[in-house]
């Protein structure tokens, strides 16, 4: 490269991280405060997490606003990332005694049951047939599966427009399951969400479908291009998986979850990620633990 | 196993699939192939280097990246096509460069005496290829060829992560919505592949058996 | 002399000419598509330095480095395990009991009519559990070159000249002393082409742990341009690494080859023989 590129190389090189860790955060301290009094009861998960200090959460590492990991960097941002430290600040542990897992949607359920980590929280949305399997506290975020289409485009406004049209999601996902079955959409399944918005840039593919939380994070990042549009057209209750049968665990985290509704942080964790793309947000109703 | 009455179209759809990207990319791929083998037998020594460029880095490079080239690529270069082509695509390049290896050995398992007497009656290169030579090698060159046609079709289910619904893909998507027939998919999509596979086989022993050439 | 070099005559002037005329008209060709493409290419901006900035940042490199060390992780256990695999499942195919024999040839066969997705993807759903991602691949893997090195075994056994059965067994050597003392230090011989042949496939079926998420060289690349857009170059970064790593691994085949010395390797086998790498 020749000199005066290269110069616009360090130009960019210092401009590009500054504008993409914009979604994510420029927190080195909690998003809440830690807790330094707590009092778990002996023999509680929490209680044994308090004392080891450490804490293994599973977050997707490819989600932009959600869960999303720079490759050479060592923490991920995101929504379901700052959830996860503020759990951790109510177990008394600092952000830095968190151990990030890259757990992809197959992996969730078998990471839970043989202890890879200790807690979930990757777009993990509560199902009664995941109930079967592993516990799961919340919602934190309801959002459901919606579309995103490019701005110029303005033949999609909703589910009920899609009929024949290309609609591009991950390979298995029910997303694109439901476009094809109810919506008569052609299926093109791709293996990350990224590749189906490529697709979309590129004129292949008309639409992408999944859950709107993920969609509004690829609209953040290209707001002239893109755009969610339609109403969620499934309902898709975000939660935090952790052991089945730790009610302890459910009943502490159900009240972490309210807790950081009311004092904010949970708002605030929202505006540092998702909202960036421009949602409304409003705060979930928590499940009681059954 | 109740998935195989509900979903038995989609299964058999997605095996037509398979059948069809098979296809078509072996077609190609063939076509490409024996061009490539001709350029490195050539006499220009650019089109030997071009050859030889072609399959050195075709054949270094995961089947997967050069997939993700074309499928990307394409629309970058300006070329709009169906997943489905593009798969297609990619399938024949990366398999071109392998037919290309076996026809050149084929050529060269060639007594050279064949060529060097269509030589000395004056036949040229083309005409030394193309009556003597190829001919011959075909013979030699089916088993490696067999190998490499079995090979596309296990490879064209690389092509269920480009937006391409073929026989894995349907089994990647069924087993989310039937896990108790997890067994049963797996059995019968790799049955539906073993299939294809001995019908190849089957196919290219009766071709090797009819052109055998007498010496 | 192969068939190869005597396709066409020495040269006189006119065919020199003609080869001349063609080679200039070959080059230019060539040339001319790979100017299009890259011409194409800068048009649609994917020479801006913001996409291959990237790869300038030490983190990014770093990433892409633990990529190729996991690549090179699960592609030397996999060998191994194949080469284990394999053995085994040659002496199978070649026993004198069709009790034997028979089971053999069909794992053989069956494992080389199952595309690797599907293996991949058969280990992950079933067995993911115990296994985790990283054993998936390696089980996949090894199983499939372990079906396509025991023919490459077997292709290397048979191709070493009857004589040498015929005289051991004059000498009144038992089957397994044949083997043993003739046979495979011969097969080992000739066979180590296609050996290093498999172990490049290897490498570069060590790509399709993408479809499970399995950080290794080509995941990385995808998490990469997940977060910066840039699929084409990376692509073309990563294919850079992928080829040059297989290239210097076939030519440390070629050095090891020649160092074994000139000790008669009367046949060996070449690509027609032995089955072609696969992926």
């Amino acid at each position: 490269m020749r000199a005066g590129r290269f110069r616009a190389l360090v130009a960019a090189a210092v401009a590009l991280p500054l504008v993409l860790s914009g979604c994510g955060g420029d927190d080195d301290d909690a998003p809440t405060d830690v807790a330094k009094d707590t009092n778990f009861e002996a023999g509680t998960t929490m209680a044994k997490l308090n004392e080891a200090g450490s804490i293994k959460i599973g977050v997707k590492f490819d989600q932009p606003g959600l869960g999303y990991k720079k490759p050479g960097t060592d923490e991920p941002e995101g929504f379901d990332v700052e959830m996860a430290k503020i759990v951790a600040a109510k177990l008394g542990l600092e952000p830095g005694d968190i151990q990030w897992v890259e757990t992809v949607s197959k992996n969730r359920e078998p990471f839970l049951q043989n202890g890879t980590v200790d807690l979930v929280l990757a777009t993990y949305s509560i199902t009664d047939k995941r109930r079967e399997v592993v516990g799961q506290a919340g919602p934190y975020y309801v959002t459901g599966q919606q579309l995103l289409v490019r701005k110029d485009d303005s033949s999609i406004k909703g589910p009920d427009d899609l009929g024949g049209k290309k609609v591009c999601s991950v390979t298995g996902s029910t997303s694109i399951k439901t476009v094809e079955e109810k919506y008569k959409a052609a299926p093109v399944p791709f293996a990350t969400y990224t590749e189906c918005v490529q697709q979309l840039l590129s004129n292949a593919v008309d639409a992408v479908t999944t859950d709107g939380s993920i969609l509004l994070g690829y609209a953040a990042q290209q707001p002239d291009k893109l755009a969610v549009v339609g109403e969620p057209f499934s309902e898709e209750r975000y939660g935090i998986g952790f052991k089945k049968g730790d009610s302890a665990m459910c009943t502490f985290l159900s009240d972490t979850i309210k807790g950081a509704i009311d004092d904010g942080a949970w708002k605030k964790a929202y505006d540092d990620t998702l909202g960036k793309g421009g949602g409304e947000a409003t705060p979930p109703t928590v499940d009681p633990c059954s | 196993m109740d998935v195989f009455v509900d979903q038995f179209d989609v299964i058999l759809r997605g095996f037509w699939t398979t059948i069809r990207l098979t296809g078509l990319s072996a077609t190609v791929a063939l076509v490409l192939g024996t061009v490539l083998a001709a350029m490195r037998v050539a006499p220009a020594p650019p089109l030997r280097w071009a050859g030889a460029t072609y399959v050195d880095l075709v054949r270094n490079t995961p089947l997967t990246l050069v997939f993700v080239l074309v499928v990307f690529g394409l629309p970058e270069l300006g070329f709009q096509l169906s997943f489905f082509l593009r798969a297609a695509i990619a399938l024949s390049i990366y398999t071109a460069a392998f037919v290309a290896e076996a026809l050149r050995s084929g050529i060269n398992a060639v007594q050279s005496g064949q060529a060097e007497a269509a030589r000395a009656i004056g036949m040229t290169f083309g005409q030394t290829l193309r009556e003597v030579v190829l001919p011959q090698a075909f013979r030699t060159v089916i088993p490696p060829l067999g190998n490499i046609l079995i090979a596309l079709t296990k490879n064209s289910a690389i092509a269920e992560a480009f937006g391409v619904v073929e026989a894995t893909g349907t089994f990647d998507n069924l087993i989310r919505d039937y896990p108790e027939s997890f067994w049963a998919l797996f059995i019968g999509t790799a049955s539906g592949y073993v299939v294809i596979v001995l019908a190849i086989s089957g196919v290219l022993r009766v071709v090797e058996r009819r052109s055998v050439v007498l010496r | 002399m192969s068939t190869q070099a005597v396709l066409y005559d020495v040269q006189g002037p006119r065919a020199r000419r003609r080869t001349a005329i063609g080679s200039i008209i070959g080059s230019f060709v060539v040339a001319a598509i790979v100017v299009a493409v890259v011409l194409r290419l800068n048009a649609r901006g994917q020479f801006e330095s913001e996409k291959w900035q990237p790869f300038s940042d030490p983190d990014i490199i770093r990433a892409l480095g633990e990529g190729l060390v996991a690549t090179l992780r699960v592609a030397g256990t996999a060998v191994l395990l194949a080469l284990l695999l394999g053995t085994v499942l040659a002496v199978g195919r070649l026993s004198d009991r069709r009790l034997l024999r028979t089971p053999a040839t069909w794992v053989v066969e069956l494992f080389r009519a199952i595309p690797l997705v599907l293996l991949i993807l058969f280990f992950f759903f079933r067995f993911g559990v115990t296994l985790g991602r990283y054993g998936a691949l390696v089980a996949a893997l090894a199983l499939y070159n372990g079906a396509v090195l025991a023919e490459v075994f077997r292709a290397g056994i048979l191709a070493v000249p009857r004589g040498q059965t015929e005289a051991a067994q004059a000498i009144g050597l038992r089957k397994s002393q044949v083997m043993r003392l003739i046979l495979v230090p011969q097969a080992v011989r000739l066979m180590m082409p296609a050996i290093v042949a498999q172990c490049v496939v290897a490498l570069k079926d060590t790509a399709l742990g993408f479809i499970i998420a399995y950080p290794e060289l080509l995941r990385t690349g995808q998490l990469i341009y997940n977060g910066y857009f840039n699929i084409i170059p990376t692509a073309l970064v990563v294919a850079a690494v992928y080829v040059t790593m297989n290239l210097l691994l076939s030519r440390l085949a070629i050095v090891l080859e020649r160092r074994q010395g000139r000790a008669r390797p009367v046949v060996t086998l070449g690509p027609a023989e032995a089955p072609p790498p696969t992926i």
